[in-house]
């Protein structure tokens, strides 16, 4: 068993070992994902973006059944919803009151 | 000749390109500066941008540009002997593929990253833009087709892969699965993903699934076809992170395994060159390899579609401009290191030159099939592997790069028909699965239009693929060498790749012109048609984007 104590220094080799496995472990994972990085970005943005429709739907007419709960999240989407309304085609924000820019 | 011999000087030669002439090209002629801000790191954003370390981009890049393609193409041209295909793979490599390929780079970087398509735009003209769009779509539309008739193809010939090639989807299904839902650690993944494909390989000879030779009114052959492009067509509809990614990862890895344990056995078991070096006695109907040779080996000498890589994802990550170096060439270097492994076994891996001409009867027969024969046969007495395991091992390696360039590929025209959609105010060619669809179609009709209805003679449009291809590696090289002109340095070692293999297209696409005309195929006969009036038109824009930017030069200096 390898001692544990925190005073004593590590078994150099395991040291080495752990390092040479994160190293690893570094590079399988940016060769996993660097290819694919945009492209699953842009899935994830076109999910969010439906996801930012429906937050805001009441505000442009649309019912939604949801709303009470829905209100809620508006303040923390807040952020982006200057981007999501330029991405969906819109200069200026679509609502009369929610003005940002 | 021994084939150790023959892979050292290759080698050696390559590696002597990428020291040499490589480092020459870097600081002469491209003069990469250490200090160029690159758009990594200029544009930034965690997504597009992310400035990476060169090794993981070269593994990247390399494992995207390199696929069935190099293995199929020299694998068919060793039909004229071993000598021609060497020699084009060794210099094509050094001085067209490693120059391309490391030029679109730094072609890209230097443009805000922008893809060679758009560059073609900028640099060259609106109309090159044009010119280049249609030839993508039709590099697109033959590469589905060539390797859908490829793996049916694989399919037929090595039941004991068919187990292992589906297994290795649903594999490669339960990665991405592991990595997403689980978290668990990509090492031990790759190492659990990597076991469970070999026992599936080592399990495929005592599980053979045989498709019968007819099934109902369709050949077997068709059959495959058919199945594996309802197969693409779904597996292009899913999120990349559910099949693509893993599966890419899956065979980035394997082509490692597969090209040291082929290198491996080539140099223990050291065969003799079975096949002659020049073929003086090549079956009847085999086209003159002067100027075929130089469109059926595209891939692994000189290769557009490595351009749409290099400008792709490439040049948005890299860290250092001086890093293209080699990303690029040395990217090229890798691709021809695949190219000459398969040349070695389809002209070494037969025991007698009577069995290597049995395999050989006609243009287009051996390909793929020398390869897989060939190397198991290597495999088998170098490494001691059973024939049936080492030959499944090769028809997997060869079967999931052709299935993910498929995958990637419809992918690719699935786009084209939307942004069709979109230009032409076409709502319903905007669906995702009517695009798809329309792409099927279209692979579909290639397919089965170019070789009768069991699907058996799409091998024929092999050279016409490589024509395209050559063509978009044309029009890259165009925007380099106009780069090039524009900043006052020498052109010759772009614009002469450039010539060349235009020249060699328009030839082969002549001469082709005249086969298909005799054997009454009026469906290629269009086809080749429509390539040559592209390959023209690059032609003469060339000769314009070259004068006009020469005319621009001279002006300035009055």
């Amino acid at each position: 068993m390898h001692d544990d104590d925190p005073g004593k220094p590590h078994d150099p080799r395991l040291e080495r070992i752990r390092a040479w496995l994160s190293q690893a472990r570094f590079y399988a994972e940016e060769v996993y994902s660097s290819r694919y990085r945009g492209a699953i970005a842009r899935a994830r943005r076109d999910e969010d973006d439906l996801f930012m429709l429906l937050v805001f739907s009441e505000m442009m007419g649309v019912p939604n059944p949801a709303a009470y709960y829905t209100l809620e999240l508006q303040p923390l989407l807040l952020e982006r919803f200057h981007d999501w309304h330029r991405r969906m085609g819109m200069e200026h924000s679509p609502l009369d009151h929610f003005r940002c820019c | 000749m021994s084939a150790t011999i023959l892979l050292i000087i290759g080698l050696a030669a390559m590696a002597a390109g990428y020291f040499l002439y490589g480092k020459f090209i870097a600081e002469k002629i491209y003069r990469l500066d250490p200090d160029f801000r690159t758009p990594a790191h200029e544009f930034e954003d965690g997504v597009d941008f992310v400035p990476t370390n060169r090794f993981v981009l070269w593994g990247h890049h390399f494992t995207s540009v390199a696929g069935a393609a190099p293995i199929v193409g020299p694998a068919i041209a060793v039909i004229w002997g071993w000598l021609p295909a060497f020699l084009w793979v060794v210099l094509g490599t050094i001085f067209f593929a490693g120059v391309h390929d490391f030029g679109a780079i730094w072609a890209s970087v230097r443009n805000r990253a922008k893809s060679v398509g758009a560059l073609t735009g900028d640099v060259v003209g609106k109309r090159a833009r044009s010119i280049f769009m249609i030839v993508i779509f039709l590099v697109l539309l033959m590469v589905n087709a060539v390797f859908a008739v490829v793996i049916a193809g694989l399919m037929m010939n090595f039941p004991s892969s068919v187990v292992p090639v589906w297994g290795a989807i649903l594999v490669a299904l339960v990665v991405g699965q592991l990595i997403y839902r689980r978290k668990i650690s990509l090492p031990m993944v790759s190492v659990i993903g990597v076991i469970a494909l070999y026992a599936l390989i080592g399990i495929g000879p005592s599980v053979p699934l045989e498709m019968p030779e007819q099934v109902g009114a369709l050949s077997g052959n068709a059959v495959w076809i058919l199945i594996l492009f309802a197969y693409a067509a779904v597996a292009s509809l899913l999120p990349v992170w559910v099949l693509l990614q893993p599966r890419d990862y899956i065979n980035g890895l394997q082509l490692f395994v597969g090209l040291i344990i082929l290198y491996g056995a080539i140099v223990i078991f050291n065969p003799p060159m079975v096949a002659p070096a020049v073929n003086g006695n090549v079956p009847e109907g085999t086209p003159s390899l002067l100027p075929l040779l130089f469109v059926t080996i595209a891939c692994g000498a000189i290769s557009g579609f490595h351009g749409l890589v290099s400008s792709g994802t490439t040049s948005k990550q890299l860290s250092k401009e001086t890093d293209a170096h080699f990303v690029g060439y040395f990217g090229a270097v890798g691709e021809g290191m695949l190219a000459l492994a398969a040349i070695l076994v389809a002209s070494a891996g037969f025991a007698s030159l009577a069995d290597w001409e049995a395999m050989y009867t006609a243009f287009g027969a051996g390909g793929v099939n020398a390869f897989v024969e060939g190397g198991a046969f290597i495999i088998a007495s170098g490494l001691g592997l059973p024939e049936a395991t080492a030959a499944t091992l090769l028809t997997v390696m060869a079967a999931l790069f052709a299935g993910t360039t498929m995958d990637t590929g419809l992918r690719l025209q699935r786009y084209i028909f939307q942004e069709w959609g979109e230009i032409y105010g076409q709502a319903w060619m905007k669906k995702p699965a009517v695009a798809t669809l329309l792409a099927v179609g279209s692979c579909l009709l290639l397919a089965f239009g170019a070789g009768g209805a069991d699907g058996t003679g799409g091998m024929i449009i092999w050279p016409l693929f490589g024509t395209t291809n050559q063509l978009l590696a044309g029009l890259t090289l165009l925007v380099i060498t106009v780069m090039l002109v524009r900043r006052r340095r020498p052109m010759w070692y772009t614009l002469a790749p450039l010539c060349f293999v235009l020249v060699m297209t328009i030839a082969a696409l002549l001469l082709q012109l005249r086969t298909f005309f005799n054997d009454g195929n009026y469906f290629l006969l269009f086809l080749d048609l429509v390539v040559l009036v592209a390959a023209i038109l690059v032609a003469m824009e060339c000769s314009a984007a070259l004068k006009r930017a020469r005319a621009e030069m001279a002006e300035q200096l009055t």
